[in-house]
């Protein structure tokens, strides 16, 4: 009947409306900033170097290999490797960056510098709120204002942290079997060249005590 | 005590009044009427506004302004400091004159509509024997400012505007005049006061308000959707929708002459609201013979923010209209139900009382209700499109 | 012929001079609806009420409006090249001499005041409206069987367009 579809439609606003008072379905505004939607865990804005133990010099998983830097397509990222070498987490000598800018007006968030990286040490992060009134100095984060914890990574990507943190571990566990190996191995040969020193010694001895006769 | 609340406008107003010489006492009581009619509907304007973007703003389920004071209330304030500072642009190739005055007669021809509204018990500015005339004549005076504000802007897209404006507005004006003829048919006069004196009948504890007979119904709702088209509305709200036609007449229009054109719409929303409320609602009566203790003006206001609310309801819910539908909608269907509904008028006075006469009036209602929708507004040309191109 | 008569009187003939002397077409048919005002308000002051408003809502609300379209839609509203003061203005002046002497000597034979009454009589809408059913019944069907033709007459024009242009 003619007027049928508007009645219809006058009661689902009148729905809205009254529902607007009562339920969280029926007024969907997020009043930003005084409240926040959490991020997507797959968000991604801009790069951030991950660190592990509670120092972050110390334990920044970064190299300085700068492969990410080669890799960047608009080369946002720059890096100047150190002269001398630091323990990393596996406890082998490494170089690590005494500079890493990264330019966030000209990152395009693309993610390549993530998917090279071979030491799991720069990932994605999700913080957006960086507006700021210097236009060219505010937005080049240096290495201290990129470096966050990897407590930090686990709050906000915390599949892919779980996962990252897996892998390295199973490959700390790997090499620490293979260390292991090696030290057996190391250690059997060192006491194997003991003893055939101490038997060569022992042969050694009767013969000249032979001559001696 | 209840009569004083009643009457306390009117006993207020003859209080200061008296204070002046006997020979200038008419002259003061006019002019202190008009002044409070002028303060009144502008505030109450700044009120519709607000609540106008907070009732559409949860009919789309968002929050409406709220950041102008507690619940955005402070938001028409900033509005209307915005228009005030604006700076007032007249395109180089206007027709300065005609541009200037063209707000001017909007607003002027719709305050003095509100002279015959009667606004509670004795509330008339002027209590006129023609007073619907008078309503109707001072609407129809909106319509050339509408032309003159789309002519002067020497921009195809007001002009264009204007004209589908005008042509609305004159389609639907004829529905408007012959609903409320219905009213004047049973009330037996023009007078708005007297219409508003036969409706203040209880039969038991419900009202004798004529929108709870058939023809009163059904002449209410013609009735509301002419209003919503007089004043440019949506669903009819072609002629200064932006996604149209920018805005329409009002396009070259920004600052002041802006503020005065939404003013002027909304005022004329308010006085038609108001007539609908006289001629159909009873005006300043009570709903129920046991409410008749609350003030009459309580009334008449609840009943017009009450229309105004269904106005910001119909914004919120509708689609936009073309024009063509528009107009279709106009002549061929709610102009011959509004006919159809004078006869059943005239059927009703003289079939005197009893339950006939509601059988039979709402059987041919509904009935050509039904006919007519399925009928008027079907439209057979589906073949391939014909051109007309202009000579 | 008191200072009200004078005022509006005076804003009808201004109004109506405006019409004819302007440049702008559609000034002319704005100051025209000035002169339809003044008109109105003459009416009111006679204590016609149904007059006066019908007047304003009939030729200001409709007639004007008509007016500004058929100028619009013609090439009326651009302004005439050679001036809008026409070659013939002198026989134009005398029709209209002729036209206003006959009316001034109609109005001037006419009785200034009726013999018998006193005071002015008030016409309500009601009087209007029974003399409308009662004595002039009759002007009434015609005048609504010439509407009648009128719209049939325009509907008919409209459809003979569309069906030419198809």
């Amino acid at each position: 009947m003619l007027g049928e579809g508007i009645l219809k439609g006058m009661a689902e606003t009148a729905r809205n409306f009254a529902g607007s008072f009562v339920s969280k379905e029926r007024l969907t505004t997020v009043e930003y900033p005084e409240e926040r939607i959490a991020p997507a865990e797959n968000a991604r804005v801009f790069p951030f170097l991950v660190y592990d133990s509670a120092d972050w010099e110390a334990g920044l998983r970064c190299v300085a290999c700068q492969i990410c830097e080669k890799e960047c397509p608009p080369k946002c990222i720059y890096i100047e490797k150190s002269k001398d070498k630091k323990p990393d987490a596996v406890g082998k000598p490494q170089f690590y960056p005494t500079r890493f800018d990264i330019d966030i007006s000209v990152c395009m968030s693309c993610q390549i510098c993530v998917e090279v990286c071979p030491f799991e040490a720069i990932k994605m992060d999700t913080e957006f709120e960086l507006a700021t009134e210097d236009r060219f100095g505010g937005l080049l984060l240096d290495r201290k204002q990129l470096a966050k914890s990897n407590q930090y990574y686990h709050r906000i990507h915390p599949t892919e942290a779980a996962e990252v943190d897996a892998r390295l571990a199973e490959e700390k566990a790997k090499s620490d079997a293979k260390a292991k190996v090696a030290a057996d191995a190391a250690a059997v040969k060192t006491a194997a060249s003991a003893a055939q020193t101490a038997n060569s010694a022992a042969t050694q001895a009767p013969v000249q005590e032979g001559t001696g006769d | 005590m209840i009569a004083t609340m009643d009457q306390i406008f009117v006993l207020f107003e003859h209080w200061l009044v008296a204070f002046l010489p006997a020979s200038m006492q008419p002259v003061a009581t006019v002019l202190l009427s008009v002044a409070a009619i002028v303060c009144v509907f502008p505030g109450l304007f700044a009120l519709t506004v607000w609540l106008e973007r907070k009732g559409l703003g949860r009919m789309q389920n968002r929050l409406g302004p709220n950041r102008v004071g507690p619940f955005g209330l402070l938001q028409p304030i900033a509005d209307g400091i915005k228009s005030l500072t604006k700076e007032d642009i007249v395109p180089a190739s206007a027709d300065a004159p005609v541009h200037f005055l063209a707000p001017l007669l909007l607003v002027v021809a719709v305050f003095m509509g509100f002279a015959v509204l009667p606004m509670g018990r004795n509330m008339v500015l002027v209590d006129m024997d023609a007073g619907l005339l008078f309503f109707f004549a001072m609407g129809a005076s909106t319509e050339v400012s509408v032309f003159m504000a789309g002519w002067s802007s020497r921009n195809k897209y007001s002009l264009l505007g204007a004209m589908r404006a005008v042509a609305q507005m004159i389609s639907y004006e004829v529905v408007l005049l012959l609903s409320s003829v219905a009213v004047v048919m049973i009330a037996g006069s023009l007078s708005l006061t007297k219409i508003v004196e036969a409706q203040n009948h209880y039969s038991g504890v419900f009202p004798n308000w004529y929108i709870f007979t058939p023809w009163g119904l059904a002449g209410f709702i013609m009735y509301a959707i002419a209003a919503t088209a007089e004043t440019n509305r949506s669903p009819f709200d072609l002629p200064e929708g932006e996604s149209e036609l920018v805005a329409g007449y009002h396009t070259e229009y920004s600052g002041f002459k802006f503020a005065l054109f939404f003013l002027g719409e909304y005022l004329a929303m308010f006085s038609i609201s108001g007539l609908g409320t006289t001629l159909f609602l009873g005006g300043w009566s009570a709903p129920f013979s046991f409410l008749v203790w609350i003030p009459s003006w309580i009334w008449f206001f609840s009943k017009l923010m009450l229309s105004i609310f269904v106005f910001i309801w119909m914004r919120g819910t509708l689609p936009r209209l073309r024009q063509d539908q528009l107009m279709n909608f106009a002549w061929k269907f709610v102009l011959p139900f509004t006919l159809l509904n004078l006869m059943v008028t005239a059927l009703w006075r003289f079939m005197g009382d009893g339950w006939e006469r509601w059988v039979v009036c709402s059987a041919i209602l509904i009935a050509a209700y039904v006919i007519m929708g399925r009928v008027g507004m079907y439209r057979e040309h589906f073949g391939p499109r014909r051109y007309r191109y202009a000579e | 012929m008191s200072f009200v008569f004078y005022l509006v009187s005076a804003m009808a003939v201004a109004g109506a001079l405006a019409a004819v002397l302007l440049k702008n077409t559609v000034h002319c048919a704005l100051a025209l609806t000035v002169a339809f005002a003044g008109l109105a308000l003459l009416f009111l002051d006679l204590d016609a009420q149904f007059a006066g408003f019908a007047q304003i809502l009939v030729y200001i609300g409709a007639v004007a409006i008509l007016i500004v379209f058929a100028i619009l839609l013609t090439r009326g509203s651009e302004t005439p090249k050679d001036g809008v003061y026409s070659r013939n203005w002198l026989a134009g002046l005398a029709i209209a001499a002729a036209v206003f002497s006959v009316l001034g000597w109609a109005v001037l034979q006419s009785a200034w005041t009726l013999p018998h009454e006193t005071a002015v009589p008030t016409v309500t809408v009601h009087d209007i409206g029974d003399a409308l059913v009662g004595r002039y019944v009759l002007p009434l069907e015609i005048v609504a069987l010439l509407l009648t033709a009128a719209t049939i007459g325009a509907v008919i024009v409209a459809m003979h367009e569309k069906g030419g242009a198809k």
